[in-house]
């Protein structure tokens, strides 16, 4: 009787990058619907839009690079891109300001660096922050989180789709009716007009820890990330790093000067901090490798997310936090290369 | 020298693996029938090929000498039941490299006839240690673990006084093979009784005998056997099951909590270790005077009707140990000698049992393999490592085909034990990546060698051609200065005939 010749070993993985992907996609569900709940359908343009122009243009690259655009798009990692591209845009985006921001981290983030595997930087990070830096008026269009603010007015489901289309509203309204400084602006801005936290924690977009609305999507995020970590998908190491970087200098600072420093709480609570932690930190091709050397990428990143909040120019600091311990991965990799067995360490005594 | 402390150490990574073990133990170990030809490869171990000391023709009888070992490394080989040998050539056998190889093929005549001269017994309390050794290496020992180092020559190790513990291996951690297990269950007192066989070989006085925790009828086997014989130096210990902790330096570790050093023996750490089957095979020839006939082999998998263990006859062909087990499935289609994460597969089923074949695996379908996606650098590969390698990094490095990185992430520490392999999202096959780039690496240091071999034949070849020439110089030198003054002498001479002749 013949056999087939095969090599070693004979048992073969069940996992595989597209689970991994739809695992990610899926642990953001409850959060994506938090996040219309709160601020309404926007964020479901935003991510059809990031999702249209991820794919596109990874298949345009692909066929660029003369290779079958199915085997990029089958392990779904640009539609992680494109849902992670949806959660850092307010809910009223301009469909162009989404457009490039989707085309720049698919194009030059991922495949001008070789695609999946060998970019350097995360590409919804590096997409995002170009759209921040270029269109910094079209990204404060935060509209006020639901039961927020009572003399409001919330946008309806065609107004929305309207403004992502055009970039215009309803005649009869301005963006000071619609829009609202995010819980992080306010705090910048407050506390640079000498308020105390007191006194700005107080007003109507502030929930109990961080902002209204965004503290239930960071909760629905932090559940869909120990999701992940329960399932494998994304090992503590990074996780614990963001949070133990950001609140062990916020709760320090806090602990100083209450006054002038807002708890570690509202620090958890606000911004991108949980979608940063969980979902952004932990896209493994542009972060650290070895399992020392993750949590000290981790924890730079919550030190520079804290930094940026604090002294920075931006309200908030994920973005930029990832893309530059994303340059710093080679020399963590490099300095923190486990020992291994029968290198040095224990011997005979 | 201060007693050595038995501290049970901890294993980077590695999987706990679905043993599917109980498939082959629910009967006992079954004998195979006499096959009507015995294919005996003249090579079943690490070394030199032994050489046939019998003609063809001859008729040759259970437990006769068929090769004898000459050399520094190897071992002999015997007739494992009484027949013809009808040829001496190559045949298929089950190495990694090459298919065929030089093999003694007996037609067997069904009498199982053993030589009478199978030597008395002795006391092995009453040899000395090199006599000992002297004695096992006839028997055709050689480790059974699949490694089929000669464990003579490896016992010799202790000469040098630097093994303080033998170690014995029942750990068997791959899936399916229960080969072991079985051995220990049935045959626990030739164990113990083998292990102070190699004790006083290498004269020491401590043992360890680690055991996979899964293996409850075993551990209990063994305790009995060991109450019996109320040997103190033998400890038995229990290990986590996980897979590889039966690999050499992974049991080491466990047990004794040191690590065996970068491209380092066992020695180095003052152990030694040795199969559990290995110490029986000894104590069946130091005791009973039978050598190295047979093995426990497993028969299993999904393409085999009846998983079994049975004892075969070393040249048994593959396919009379299916036999045993009832014969193939429907959809055999993976042939596999050893285990499922680091058996080789073969193509045919008509190479024979040797020393190194613990388990015959036949699986009903090839593991599907997936398209190989980019690394994604997820580290799963780094936190299974046995290691503590980065294979990641290491692929990357194989990729570039950098030498230098690879040798500095250490390529020649990879055990190559598959476990990297088994949770890549990616699908990469990564083992086998490791071990062509390891074999790359050898051919270059080969070349290297060659290269340097030559450059240094050319040097002197230089020199020697200077050499000469300078020589040819001076006695061109010598020879001109010879011809200047006999050159005078002899004008002086003919004018002085010429002043004679004026005269």
């Amino acid at each position: 009787m013949q056999f087939e010749r095969l090599n070693a070993p004979h048992v073969r993985s069940t996992a595989s990058v597209p689970r991994i992907m739809l695992q990610v996609l899926l642990a953001l569900v409850p959060a994506a619907i938090a996040h219309v709940w709160y601020f309404g359908p926007g964020f479901l343009f935003n991510l059809i839009i990031a999702t249209g122009f991820c794919v596109a243009s990874e298949s345009a690259m692909m066929a660029a690079r003369g290779r079958p655009p199915e085997d990029a798009l089958s392990d779904y990692s640009a539609i992680v891109t494109a849902a992670l591209i949806a959660f850092a845009l307010p809910s009223l985006t301009p469909w162009w300001v989404t457009a490039i921001a989707s085309t720049f981290g698919i194009v030059v983030a991922k495949h001008l660096y070789g695609g999946i595997g060998f970019n350097v930087f995360n590409p919804a990070m590096a997409g995002y922050v170009v759209v921040l830096v270029a269109f910094p008026a079209d990204l404060n269009l935060w509209v006020a989180p639901r039961m927020g603010d009572t003399d409001y007015t919330t946008l309806s489901l065609v107004e929305t789709l309207t403004f992502t289309l055009t970039g215009g509203l309803p005649d009869a309204l301005t963006y000071d009716a619609v829009s609202r400084a995010t819980p992080l602006d306010l705090m910048k801005s407050g506390l640079n007009q000498m308020q105390t936290v007191e006194e700005i924690r107080a007003l109507p977009t502030m929930g109990d820890f961080g902002g209204r609305g965004w503290e239930w999507i960071g909760n629905f995020l932090a559940l869909g990330g120990i999701w992940l970590m329960i399932k494998r998908v994304i090992r503590w190491q990074i996780p614990l790093g963001v949070l133990a970087g950001l609140l062990v200098p916020a709760t320090i600072a806090f602990m100083i000067d209450p006054g002038s420093n807002p708890g570690p709480g509202y620090h958890l609570f606000s911004g991108a901090t949980i979608l940063c932690a969980f979902f952004v930190a932990t896209d493994p091709v542009s972060a650290a490798t070895s399992t020392r050397g993750r949590i000290v990428y981790g924890i730079g990143i919550g030190f520079l997310i804290y930094a940026i909040r604090k002294w920075g120019a931006y309200a908030d600091g994920a973005a930029f936090g990832v893309l530059l311990m994303n340059m710093a991965v080679p020399a963590i990799d490099a300095i923190t290369r486990p020992r291994i067995v029968g290198h040095g360490g224990a011997s005979r005594e | 020298m201060s007693a050595p402390t038995f501290d049970l150490g901890k294993l980077h990574g590695g999987m706990r693996l679905e043993a599917r073990k109980s498939q082959s133990t629910t009967q006992g170990i079954r004998d195979v029938p006499i096959p009507k030809q015995l294919i005996i490869p003249l090579k079943q171990h690490v070394g030199d090929e032994a050489q046939p000391v019998i003609s063809i023709g001859e008729r040759v009888l259970k437990g006769q000498l068929l090769a004898e070992h000459y050399g520094s490394l190897g071992a002999p080989v015997h007739a494992s039941s009484s027949g013809k040998v009808i040829a001496i050539e190559p045949s298929p056998v089950t190495r990694r490299y090459g298919d065929k190889a030089p093999c003694i093929i007996i037609e067997t005549d069904g009498e199982d006839q053993a030589i009478e001269a199978w030597e008395d017994p002795v006391d092995y309390r009453e040899l000395d240690p090199s006599s000992l050794m002297q004695k096992i290496l006839q028997g055709g020992i050689v480790g059974l673990g699949g490694a089929v180092f000669p464990t003579a020559q490896k016992l010799m190790q202790a000469t040098s006084g630097e093994i303080e513990m033998l170690i014995l291996n029942g750990v068997e951690c791959e899936p399916y093979i229960s080969c072991d297990d079985m051995l220990m269950r049935e045959s626990a007192a030739s164990i113990i009784s083998g292990a102070r066989i190699l004790m006083h070989a290498m004269s020491i006085e401590q043992c360890l005998l680690g055991v996979e925790s899964d293996k409850p009828e075993a551990i209990r086997a063994l305790e009995d056997a060991l109450s019996t014989y109320d040997d103190d130096r033998v400890v038995l210990k229990q290990i986590p099951t996980i897979y590889p902790s039966g690999g050499e330096d992974q049991l080491i570790q466990l047990l004794t909590n040191r690590e065996v050093p970068t491209g380092g023996l066992p020695s180095d750490v003052g152990c030694l270790v040795q199969n559990v089957g290995t110490a029986a095979a000894v104590h069946d020839w130091i005791v009973d005077g039978q050598p190295l006939l047979s093995r426990i082999t497993t028969i299993s998998g999904d393409g085999v009707l009846n998983p079994i263990n049975v004892r075969a006859r070393l040249g048994t062909p593959i396919a009379d140990l299916v036999e045993a087990a009832g014969g193939y499935t429907d959809r055999a289609e993976v042939l596999i000698i050893g285990g499922p994460m680091t058996g080789k597969s073969i193509s045919t089923d008509e190479v024979p049992v040797v020393k190194a074949t613990n388990c015959v695996l036949v699986l009903s379908e090839a593991p599907s393999r997936e398209r190989e996606l980019p690394c994604i650098r997820c580290g799963e590969c780094a936190e299974v490592c046995p290691v503590n390698l980065l294979p990641q990094q290491l692929y990357w490095h194989a990729c570039a085909d950098n030498e230098d990185k690879l040798r500095e992430f250490g390529l020649v520490d990879c055990i190559e034990c598959g476990c990297c392999d088994l949770v890549c999202p990616s699908h990469i096959p990564l083992t086998y990546d490791f071990r062509m780039a390891k074999a790359r690496i050898r051919e270059l240091e080969d070349e290297k060698a060659r290269a340097e071999r030559a450059r240094r034949r050319f040097e002197a070849r230089e020199q020697r051609l200077k050499l000469e020439e300078r020589e040819r110089a001076e006695e061109l030198q010598r020879q001109k200065d010879r011809a200047r003054k006999t050159g005078k002498a002899a004008i002086a001479e003919i004018l002085k005939r010429k002043r004679k002749k004026d005269d």
